[in-house]
């Protein structure tokens, strides 16, 4: 699950309802050379994919584990030397590694259940039957096909104190309210960058939530609309309970790529002003990349892997509880 | 699927898994087989059609010259230079040919991935200082120019505000300064200073250190380059730091506003604290009327930063000899001259100043020669280098954004202190 979701728009699809159990009773039965070639076949057609796996995921994890123990430099021509958990003990008594875990965890809580629940609703918006609703559709999702890069430094520019931001808070509230930098002002730089990502994204969910929408057999609303369920009812009742599987899968992508801010910070803040817009890989990065402590670097990632396996791991459990 | 297909298709498949790792390999060039001997070129210049243009011509007029060695020349963004050069060497694939920006010379140099630049005397002698790249007793690398920054006012708005023009023999003082910038606050100009504080990485260094150095600090301790203590976080340094502060508090300068000087040319900001490569579209601006200024004087005199991009040989280089060929070839007066001229960048030698257009004697931007002959001043030639300019940037931006001054200044040493030990001290 982690890695999928983890890969990106391009291969996260869905999951469509798959009927299991239907699947293992139709197969056949075959003789003990047609099942060896079945997965001797198998296992060719997934080794390009598994050899790319190891190659640029597991050989990295492991080399970044086995890095963490040690003073490695990225430019060096020192050997490197073994030190133990060192680099564990100066992230946590490091104040930057500390409120880079603060920041991102305050990101992830506001972002997951409010892009959530936002592309919730501009799915249930665009999936009604009315005309002109493809454009809707369109519109929402201009920013995921957008590059995030492009979409920071834009928003760079509105956020400023003579951007676009201040001068629509400016003409609605009739030049009662006098907007911040909002990005130079460690109160505002987290949230700014926090409604920047839900903009960005929330078009994508909406998209994955549409498709689970669609999915809700017509003929369930046909038969509450019988018995007289009002539109909250025939949501609380029939569309939520069909949209289970989506949203396990919405809410782990969210988390996920919540956890991994990386992009608008670098871009717009650099981290600052005052670390207030920190996190954890833009920490691992700015020291094991540009100040070259790929040691410590790694121990970061590390530490960065682990809150995130700890994370999907009680998510699953969560959802799972509640399925029995 | 067909059954023989199969074996095909999977060995296909890893060769071309196996050929995507290898498709980051630059090469070296064979320069076994028949014919010259490739030299790889890598340079910082795309999207810099000026610089690349003088390159090609140099390039083409060394091939032709010889046919003993061939140049093959690849050209990188700006932005994703260094990152190319750290990933090729890490892979042990760095090319004949590449240039650094002067600061981070030391650095490669301790690493390992550059070989002394052995340039007869008689061409290294002759360039500005600045221009040629020393670690612990080599050369490593020299450029065809420096850069220089310099405070661009208009006359007519210094002498509509009764303020003195500094000279070079003269400079503002601090004091001085600062009463230049209440002045023309109050005459109108909201923010009356650019000093380009919305840009990011090296220009924090490159452009504030100095003044950290012409108050009497510095990055780290010169003498021993085994500590920042004392000058990073001395009582000078808190002074300058604390004047750095209040210029923002104040509104004297911003953080807001666009790269590059255009501020400065919509007559938006009065000083503008920025390069020479700036000033030509400046003096089209506003022509006459511009005034190319030392900076002030934080007690120790003007300073700006020496040292801009500059070339070396790599070790992994299959042929050092034709490497150095080509650089005494390329360093002639009218090619350093052309680099000047088109880039509007100092010349590296006096031979080329007066080839120049721009940088003779009566040229327009003479005074930049002036300023980089007097007050530049190299970053620190040590190999904690980029700890030092990343830290220092950093507790530079928390101090622009209010943060304590001496508390965020001890910090920041004690992370290049405990950088400098965890590396045996970088060779020092």
């Amino acid at each position: 699950m982690l890695q999928t979701t983890t890969s990106s728009a391009a291969s996260a699809a869905p999951p469509a309802p798959v009927p299991e159990k239907a699947d293992r009773t139709r197969v056949p039965r075959r003789s003990n050379r047609a099942a060896r070639r079945e997965r001797r076949t198998g296992l060719a057609m997934a080794a390009p994919a598994v050899l790319l796996l190891i190659l640029f995921l597991i050989i990295p994890v492991l080399l970044a584990f086995g890095l963490s123990f040690t003073n490695a430099r990225l430019i060096s021509p020192n050997p490197p030397r073994l030190v133990g958990i060192d680099n564990f003990l100066r992230a946590f008594s490091d104040p930057v590694f500390l409120r880079s875990t603060l920041n991102t965890f305050v990101f992830a809580a506001v972002i997951v259940p409010v892009q959530a629940a936002l592309g919730l609703l501009l799915a249930v918006l665009v999936n009604q039957k009315i005309r002109g609703v493809t454009a809707f559709r369109v519109i929402f999702f201009i920013p995921v096909v957008t590059s995030i890069v492009v979409v920071s430094i834009l928003w760079k520019f509105m956020y400023q104190q003579d951007g676009l931001v201040n001068s629509f808070i400016d003409t609605i509230t009739f030049g009662a309210w006098q907007g911040t930098a909002w990005l130079n002002d460690p109160n505002t730089a987290l949230g700014a960058i926090i409604v920047l990502s839900i903009w960005q994204a929330v078009g994508f969910h909406m998209l994955i939530w549409l498709s689970g929408l669609q999915t809700i057999p017509e003929e369930l609303y046909e038969a509450a609309r019988m018995d007289g369920a009002s539109p909250w009812q025939q949501f609380a009742n029939v569309t939520w309970p069909g949209l289970r599987s989506t949203m396990v899968f919405v809410l782990v992508t969210i988390t996920i790529a919540a956890l991994g801010l990386f992009v608008q910070v670098d871009v717009m803040t650099q981290g600052g002003p005052l670390n207030s817009t920190s996190t954890l890989v833009y920490q691992a990065v700015r020291k094991g990349y540009r100040e070259q402590e790929i040691g410590y670097g790694a121990a970061i990632s590390l530490i960065f892997f682990v809150l995130v396996l700890i994370v999907s791991l009680v998510q699953r459990r969560l959802t799972r509880d509640k399925e029995d | 699927m067909k059954r023989r297909s199969l074996p095909v298709m999977v060995s296909l498949a890893a060769a071309s898994a196996l050929a995507l790792t290898a498709c980051g390999q630059a090469g070296q060039g064979g320069g076994s087989g028949d014919g010259p001997i490739e030299l790889t070129m890598w340079t910082h210049s795309a999207g810099n059609p000026a610089e690349l243009e003088v390159y090609e011509k140099i390039i083409t007029e060394f091939n032709a010259s010889q046919d003993e060695y061939k140049v093959v020349e690849e050209s990188f963004p700006q932005g994703a230079y260094n990152d190319a050069i750290t990933a090729a060497a890490a892979s042990d694939d760095l090319p004949c040919l590449l240039d650094m920006d002067g600061p981070i010379m030391p650095n490669w140099a301790w690493a390992g991935y550059l070989e002394p630049l052995d340039l007869p005397e008689s061409i290294t002698d002759e360039l500005l200082p600045t221009t040629v790249g020393t670690y612990d007793g080599e050369i490593y690398s020299a450029g065809y120019w420096d850069a220089a920054l310099s405070i661009f006012a208009r006359k007519s708005v210094l002498d509509a505000n009764g303020i003195r023009i500094p000279t070079i023999d003269e400079p503002w003082t601090i004091d001085e300064f600062d009463a230049a910038l209440t002045t023309l606050q109050s005459a109108g100009y909201a923010t009356p200073l650019d000093i380009g504080a919305e840009d990011a990485g090296e220009w924090w260094s490159y452009a504030y250190s100095p003044m950290l150095q012409s108050a009497g600090g510095d990055e780290v301790d010169r003498d021993t380059m085994l500590t920042a203590d004392g000058a990073l976080n001395g009582p000078e340094a808190n002074e300058f730091f604390t004047w750095f502060q209040e210029a923002f508090e104040k509104g004297w300068a911003s953080n807001a506003g666009t790269l590059g000087n255009q501020e400065f040319v919509d007559d938006e900001v009065a000083l503008s604290y920025t390069g020479v490569w700036n000033a030509l579209a400046s003096i089209e601006a506003v022509g006459d009327d511009l005034l190319i200024l030392p900076p002030p004087d934080f007690g120790n005199g003007p300073k700006i930063g020496g040292g801009s991009w500059q070339w070396g040989i790599s070790s992994s280089c299959n042929s050092p000899e034709g490497a150095r060929a080509y650089l005494e070839f390329s360093f002639q007066d009218e090619y350093i001259a052309e680099f000047a001229d088109k880039q509007v960048v100092i010349p590296a030698t006096a031979g080329a100043e007066a080839l120049t257009e721009h940088f003779s004697e009566d040229g327009a931007l003479r005074p930049f020669v002036e300023l980089s002959q007097k007050f530049a001043l190299a970053r620190p030639e040590t190999p904690a280098y980029p700890v030092i300019s990343s830290t220092f940037e950093k507790a530079a931006k928390d101090i622009m954004n209010g943060a304590d001054v001496k508390s965020t200044l001890d910090g920041a040493v004690q992370e290049i202190d405990a950088n400098i030990e965890s590396n045996d001290g970088y060779g020092f």
